[in-house]
């Protein structure tokens, strides 16, 4: 064999980034796969070793050692807010995956997969949404009982992510008015899969909005932001879909891009990153990515001028991990929960743990997903609360498949769909 | 990084180790790709060495059947926590296996009403804490790595927090131990009760590093929690009039719960990473926290303020709220990783001193820092004359430098003797100060310690390397040249 030293091409991750880590252990008991497995080699510090191995050429980019453990991470960045030392541990992981994928080459069913799901699915709403529907009528139908068996235990897995609500695809109008003095203007960032399973909570998110005097665009030059492709180490596809954003929105005269999926809000707010070794491109997206704020982040800071209706319920709040570990935010969402009257708000043990969902996990890695999924919905119903809320698509449909498989009649709402429902209420 | 030579022994080895245990265990327990192997070099220190094999075993009874199976074939036991060891603990200098104590992390009991805990050795520190609290009880000793460090390790360091200034480190809060010994046998040392009669072998146990044996189970004492606290974050102009305080507070006959020193390279770092909200202008601050019933609380604070004012203080802050005292604890907890910030590698002193000597001994800091052009920080347990100086280096300029910081490291060391103190005091001996021992201890000391290690053993299989100076390793330093 061949040794080759180090990484295949520019997009490996950087040395300075790696030598941040002082291999203090601090990040161990946080990370999720490190609890599951108890190996090092699926910790943070561990997975940081692997790449700086690399580096050092005292393991192979293509090996698949180092595929899987970079593959079983859930890039939930969990490491990230509990070392002291500032490692950057999502862009090293989106560093080392692009590098896994340049260095091996997957074999031809991988490979189409890869490329159905990534060029043509994920990238059309159209598509998306017919994706969605299926996925809802075949579960009415039973497929997921035919499909296990006859053996396709995956596809039937994945089935069960479908949500129990009928997915809508409805287009949103183009513009909500605000309602009462107006207090600002955003453009609504829609997304792929929130387009397609979840336009309900776009829609709902823009009526909060409006109902607190913010005028809400809703601009046809946007397209997916490209977080699944990132996370999968598909650079090119996710610089691709970067600058389409960034020119389709960077002229429009608002006061900031809202987005309500936590993945891709953190992903948005990467854009600079993302595109750092073109300086022109870094530099608009460096602006681009400034502007992005989280629904929850930017009510909270322009603060409510209405109070929501009662909502008579328990409820608890799951932390996306994109959202509290990527975009560090956490405290604006409960406080949202805190201003619906007669909301009881009860505490989630290991809220702040990644569900499982993790953008493409549930296909990838079904096994670990399932067991973390597990360890989520026994820490729900330990809680006591009869809802829980989260702010992330994917987090809502990997929890609800988690609760049922538990048969657990909790139902997972939005943050911004319970919002709507509480203002609704008035 | 740099790799000690390994004292090669007669003994199983290898791919032929690595099936027999596969054989012995099963492959799920057992770790040997030499990819795997690769991430069981490292702990928080600076040494490195690769296993043979990693096992991670269930239950005590694979630990037994492990330490048999290794006795038979003179394989070296090196038991590994969390790896947050900085001193090269847990790293496999002569080879041999290292038992990861990742899957044994249960607590076993919660014995609310005798107020004790059993639990397995992997379990986080934090973790039974966390556990006790809703019983108005936590473990006590607090090291700043408690987030992620486990029982076992620090059953094995002995370790000691900013807490234990008044509540005794470790071994004042183990009561019993179960033990397996190198040649396979169970034992179990103490239990519940607070004495028992004969040898306190648990104390001999507590702070031996794993060379004595393997923690398989460790009965703790749990504390009530106290009824509130204070906590008080002070700046100083100089580290000089933060160090006067110190001693200036105990001589009031003060003995605060937790009494912690920064400066001004450590609370910069410190700010980066975490924002503590420490001022950045100011030379050293001190971090003071007293605990107890709640009626004269305040009143204690207050002395402490008036001490701090007359050592010309700049600013007082309490933490009203227990979000702003987390705040100010999360900085010091951080601080040796915040480090990574300044520098991609740090070597971590541990020496102590007694608390007068503070200023000399940190002037003696500096001036090493002056003179080998290396930056050094100090963030340390200023209640127990515990002192960390954090030298910074860049690993990759390669084996000369490191061994230049430790060169300068041992400077230090050599001071902290100088003023009657000693080279470690909490993160342990392990195999960074081996070097160091005969600079402590008569050849008689050395030797009594020795047949302890043999009584509990004799096959010298248990942690290898560790605590007492290796010949090849310790040229500078012949057996004879102590004291
Ligand atoms: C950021 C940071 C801050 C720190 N702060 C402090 C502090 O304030 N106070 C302090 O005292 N220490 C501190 N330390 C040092 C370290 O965390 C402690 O020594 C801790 O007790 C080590 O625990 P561990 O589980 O990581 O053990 P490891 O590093 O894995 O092992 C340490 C030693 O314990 C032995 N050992 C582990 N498990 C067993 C077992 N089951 N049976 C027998 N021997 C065993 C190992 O062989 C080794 O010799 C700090 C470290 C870091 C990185
Ligand atoms: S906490 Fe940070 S510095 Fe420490 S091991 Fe984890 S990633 Fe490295
Ligand atoms: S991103 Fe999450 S799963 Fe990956 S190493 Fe960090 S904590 Fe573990």
């Amino acid at each position: 064999m061949i040794r080759r030293r180090g990484f295949p091409n520019a997009d490996a991750p950087l040395p300075e980034l790696i030598s941040r880590c002082v291999h203090c252990g601090l990040c161990l008991p946080t990370c999720p796969t490190f609890a599951e497995l108890g190996v090092e080699m699926d910790s943070p510090r561990g997975r940081i070793r692997l790449m700086k191995n690399v580096w050092d050429g005292r393991l192979d980019a293509d090996s698949a050692a180092f595929a899987d453990h970079m593959a079983k991470c859930l890039d939930c960045r969990a490491c990230e807010t509990a070392c002291p030392s500032g490692v950057s541990f999502g862009k090293l992981m989106e560093a080392a995956r692009s590098q896994v994928l340049a260095a091996r080459r997957p074999n031809l069913a991988e490979a189409l997969l890869r490329r159905a799901a990534f060029r043509g699915l994920i990238t059309s709403p159209a598509r998306l949404a017919l994706f969605a529907r299926f996925g809802y009528l075949s579960k009415r139908l039973g497929a997921r009982t035919i499909l296990r068996a006859i053996g396709m235990k995956r596809l039937a897995e994945l089935l069960d992510l479908v949500p129990e609500k009928a997915p809508t695809s409805a287009a949103l109008p183009a513009r909500f008015a605000a309602i009462g003095t107006k207090r600002g203007t955003v453009a609504l960032f829609t997304g792929c899969v929130m387009r397609a399973a979840f336009a309900d909570t776009n829609a709902a998110t823009a009526r909060v909005l409006a109902r607190n005097g913010i005028e809400v665009l809703v601009p046809a030059t946007q397209t997916c932001c490209g977080a699944l492709h990132a996370h999968a180490g598909e650079r090119g596809g996710a610089r691709e879909l970067a600058k389409r954003n960034i020119s389709g929105l960077e002229p429009l005269a608002v006061d900031a891009f809202i987005v309500n999926a936590a993945g891709c809000g953190a992903n948005l707010k990467e854009y600079g990153w993302l595109l750092k070794d073109d300086q022109e491109w870094a530099e608009r997206g460096e602006r681009f990515s400034a502007r992005v704020k989280d629904a929850s982040e930017y009510l909270a800071a322009v603060g409510l001028a209405e109070r929501p209706g009662p909502v008579r319920a328990t409820a608890a709040y799951d932390d996306p991990c994109h959202l509290i570990h990527g975009q560090k935010i956490s405290a604006q969402p409960r406080a949202l929960l805190a201003a619906i009257p007669e909301l009881r708000l009860v505490p989630l043990a290991e809220a702040d743990w990644c569900c499982g969902s993790a953008g493409t996990y549930n296909v990838t890695q079904p096994e670990l997903a399932a067991r973390l999924g597990h360890r989520k919905a026994q820490h729900i119903v330990r809680s006591g609360a009869e809802m829980v809320v989260t702010a992330n698509p994917g987090c809502q449909m990997q929890i609800e498949a988690a609760l049922r498989r538990e048969g657990a009649r909790v139902p997972v709402v939005h943050l911004m769909d319970l919002l709507d429902r509480a203002y609704a209420s008035r | 990084m740099t790799a000690a030579p390994p004292i090669v022994r007669a003994g199983l080895r290898g791919a032929a180790l690595a099936s027999g245990l596969r054989d012995l265990l099963g492959s799920e327990k057992v770790l040997w790709a030499r990819e795997d192997l690769l991430l069981y070099e490292y702990d928080g220190a600076v040494d490195i060495a690769t296993p043979d094999a990693v096992v991670l075993p269930n239950e005590t009874a694979d630990v037994a059947k492990l330490a048999r199976f290794c006795a038979e074939h003179a394989v070296p036991l090196v038991p590994r926590g969390a790896g947050t060891g900085l001193s090269g603990g847990a790293i496999p200098v002569e080879g041999g296996v290292v038992i990861s104590f990742a899957r044994m992390s249960r607590i076993l009991e919660l014995d609310v009403a005798n107020l004790r805990a059993v639990v397995q050795p992997g379990l986080v520190n934090l973790h039974l804490s966390t556990a006790a609290a809703p019983h108005g009880l936590y473990f006590v000793p607090d090291p700043s790595s408690q987030k992620a460090c486990t029982l076992g390790g620090n059953v094995a360091e002995n370790s000691g927090g900013p807490h234990t200034l008044a509540y005794g480190v470790t071994t004042n809060h183990v009561t019993g131990l179960e033990l397996v010994l190198s040649d396979g046998s169970i034992v179990r040392l103490g239990g519940k009760a607070l004495e028992y009669d004969g040898y306190d072998l648990v104390g001999t146990f507590v702070g031996s590093e794993g060379t004595l044996g393997i923690i398989t189970e460790i009965t703790v004492k749990l504390t009530p929690l106290p009824e509130d606290k204070r906590t008080l974050m002070a700046a100083f102009p100089t580290m000089d009039d933060a160090s006067n305080t110190v001693s200036a507070i105990i001589g009031a006959g003060i003995v605060p719960s937790a009494m912690e020193m920064m400066d001004q390279l450590s609370t910069q770092a410190v700010e980066a990473s975490v924002g503590a909200g420490y001022p950045l202008d100011a030379g050293g601050i001190l971090l003071v926290e007293v605990d107890g019933v709640r009626d004269g609380l305040d009143d204690l604070l207050e002395r402490i303020e008036v001490i701090c004012r007359a050592a010309h203080a700049q600013e007082l802050r309490v933490a009203t709220t227990a979000l702003e005292r987390d705040k100010l604890w999360a900085g010091r907890k951080g601080a040796f990783a915040a480090m990574g910030r300044l520098a991609s590698d740090y070597y971590v002193q541990d020496g102590v001193i007694p608390r007068t000597k503070l200023p000399q001994v940190l002037r003696h800091v500096i001036d090493v820092g002056e003179r080998y052009g290396l930056r050094i920080a100090n963030v340390f347990h200023a209640g127990d004359g515990n002192l960390h100086p954090l030298i910074m280096f860049d690993g990759s300029k390669g084996p000369a430098e490191v061994e230049r910081v430790k060169e300068a490291g041992r400077e230090i060391l050599e001071m902290c003797i100088q003023v009657g103190g000693s080279i470690t005091g909490e993160h342990g001996v392990g195999m960074e100060k081996t070097c160091y021992m005969p600079l402590q201890y008569s050849p008689v000391d050395m030797a009594v310690m020795h047949r302890v290690k043999d009584a509990f053993d004799p096959l010298g299989l248990a942690n290898p390397g560790k605590i007492f100076p290796t010949p090849g390793r310790c040229k500078e330093f012949s057996l004879n040249a102590a004291r």
